[in-house]
């Protein structure tokens, strides 16, 4: 896909979170909205997977370690085929296959259950060192959250990472500065995050996390040899002007003024039955 | 092959199961956090140093790797001290391999209060409950070493996540090899009528003490090995509790959650008679591992004891 083809599915991607997660009335709003560029780029131009074979062994796996972003990657999955459009309506209901955090018994095209902060990364983790045992290609991508990034877990998986040379998992930080009680430095300061992530032993890039293009080429990039870690600067809420930067906007579904202004702002008309 | 009444601890009877395992078994992959050689997986390890993984000091990232090198289609075990892989990895074990059902199999050594001279803080006494109350769960509890080669055996062709708890201390082997094995159903080791005494782990050898000193007054009792306490074998509990209407349950565990509460919720609502025999919910303590039996009421004179005061009234 061009960038600009990649864009387009950004702002519809958007639009089915803002949907989905109005339908909800319930759901992560902004840090669904923060991730999307990254998960856009990794569905739509680099993971190796199939929507007719989801459980296809020499697939990539992708990890959303930060749960609670996944509106988008159903709307992804839906709209890659893995499951029909119209499940979307059902998000967070009694009996969905659409659970609040992810079960991959329930949404074909899910690598991994879960949801409990800190553990995704250790999961991918241990897929990168079976993929390389066994000798096979595949490729494992993990979106961490900043705030996540304060469990524990997240760096004896990195120090793990490093230690394994596990030069076929790409680690990304959505590095939107915001958590549920606040800035990040308000809570617990990650401190100088790309300091860290270079003495954990990653091969560290820094991009605008929003930015098709830095994504795209951050993707790309030789590891030589070590993990690669790449911190994401996104804007939380990014793309509803009402929504980016605040902090109000990371566990919140919009009203039916906010869902009608989000949509009109991403091009979408709200009048419209889009599934 | 350990002969009948030979002691042979559980670990070693494990770290040798790994290591013969991994020849006929190449999906069979181990991981430890620094206590291969507590756990004996230093047995696969020098084995199989490709197959191992050292998580070092880091149990929670070692279960989350596991699941995920579950998720790639080998079979992990996962191996530490019950309180550092049941009680810290806990959340990890709930959500990263039961919740996702991975087949993960984690086996922890060191569990009860004969983990001994360590101290309280090393001694699991809850581990069986929290594992028993994870959905997807199967909970197995292996009496003696060779009872614990055929669990490892049958565990690797088990799919599905599994948790056995394998014992540190040497207690007398009270299996052979013709003993049956299949998870989930318990076995009789000896017959009698007056009571029925269901036991676990380190408790079986202690059983079959009890029971033989019981004979020597003129009371006779079945001992159900229950190494299997998720999903417990119901029809057994039901079959030989009902039929002796005496019934005492043996643990090396808190009498909270375990196989007392586990077969007391079979039983419940029947006339009979009911005893438990486990730790008092308290923590353990320093001391020798036989020490630590006696200290802690969990020797074949207290199984006996429970059984007189229930026959002589």
């Amino acid at each position: 896909m061009t960038t600009a083809e990649l864009k387009e599915k950004a702002r519809q991607i958007r639009a089915d979170v803002i949907r989905e997660i109005y339908e909800a009335q319930s759901g992560h709003t902004g840090s669904a909205l923060s991730a999307v560029d990254l998960m856009v780029t990794l569905y739509y131009d680099t993971l190796r997977v199939d929507p007719a074979r989801p459980d296809w062994e020499d697939r990539d796996r992708f990890v959303l370690s930060k749960a609670h972003a996944n509106p988008a990657l159903y709307a992804i999955l839906a709209d890659l085929g893995f499951f029909p459009k119209s499940e979307l309506h059902t998000l967070r209901r009694l009996h969905t296959h659409l659970q609040g955090h992810p079960n991959r018994h329930e949404t074909p095209g899910l690598d991994t259950s879960n949801g409990s902060l800190g553990q995704g990364l250790s999961m991918a983790v241990g897929m990168a060192l079976g993929a390389k045992h066994l000798g096979k290609d595949t490729k494992v991508y993990c979106i961490v959250g900043d705030g996540e990034s304060q469990e524990g877990q997240i760096w004896e998986a990195s120090m793990a990472a490093a230690h394994y040379k596990l030069d076929n998992l790409t680690v990304i930080l959505d590095h939107n500065h915001l958590q549920i009680d606040g800035n990040n430095d308000e809570v617990m300061s990650l401190g100088d995050i790309e300091a860290k992530y270079k003495a954990f032993g990653y091969h560290t890039i820094v991009i605008d996390g929003n930015d098709i293009d830095q994504i795209r080429a951050a993707l790309a990039e030789d590891p030589h040899g070590k993990p690669k870690g790449i911190i994401a600067e996104t804007v939380k809420g990014k793309g509803v002007s009402f929504m980016e930067g605040q902090v109000g906007w990371h566990g919140k579904a919009p009203n039916e003024e906010e869902m009608k202004a989000a949509l009109r702002e991403l091009g979408d008309d709200p009048e419209v039955q889009v599934w | 092959m350990v002969s009948m009444g030979e002691k042979k601890a559980m670990r070693i009877a494990y770290g040798e199961a790994l290591a013969e395992l991994g020849a006929v078994d190449d999906k069979v992959v181990v991981f430890d956090a620094d206590l291969a050689h507590a756990t004996m997986t230093c047995k696969f390890m020098e084995k199989f140093p490709d197959r191992f993984f050292n998580a070092g000091i880091a149990e929670a990232n070692m279960i989350g790797m596991a699941a995920g090198m579950a998720s790639m289609g080998l079979k992990p075990f996962a191996s530490t001290f019950a309180i550092f892989g049941a009680g810290r990895a806990y959340e990890q074990i709930r959500n990263a391999v039961c919740y996702s059902d991975f087949n993960v199999k984690i086996a922890c050594t060191h569990g009860g209060v004969t983990a001994g001279e360590d101290g309280g803080s090393h001694q699991a006494v809850e581990d069986i409950a929290l594992m028993r109350a994870l959905p997807h769960m199967t909970v197995v509890v292996p009496c003696d070493a060779v009872e614990l080669r055929k669990a490892i055996f049958a565990a690797a062709r088990f799919d599905g996540p599994m948790y056995i708890r394998v014992g540190r201390w040497p207690f007398a082997t009270v299996t052979g090899p013709d003993t049956p094995f299949e998870i989930g159903k318990a076995v009789c080791l000896r017959e009698g009528t007056d009571a029925t005494v269901f036991a676990t782990g380190v408790e079986v050898p202690m059983a079959m003490e009890a029971a033989e000193q019981l004979a020597q007054e003129g009371i006779s009792v079945n001992v159900i090995d229950v190494h299997t306490i998720k999903p417990l074998d119901a029809e057994a509990v039901r079959r030989y509790g009902l039929a002796a209407r005496r019934v005492v349950t043996a643990e090396e565990h808190s009498v909270i959650g375990g196989l007392g509460d586990a077969v007391a919720d079979v039983l419940i609502g029947e006339r009979l008679q009911f005893k438990k025999i486990g730790i008092r919910d308290i923590f353990g303590q320093s001391g020798k591992p036989d020490e630590m039996m006696e200290e802690y009421g969990l020797t074949a004179h207290y199984i006996a004891d429970a059984v007189r005061e229930m026959v002589r009234g």
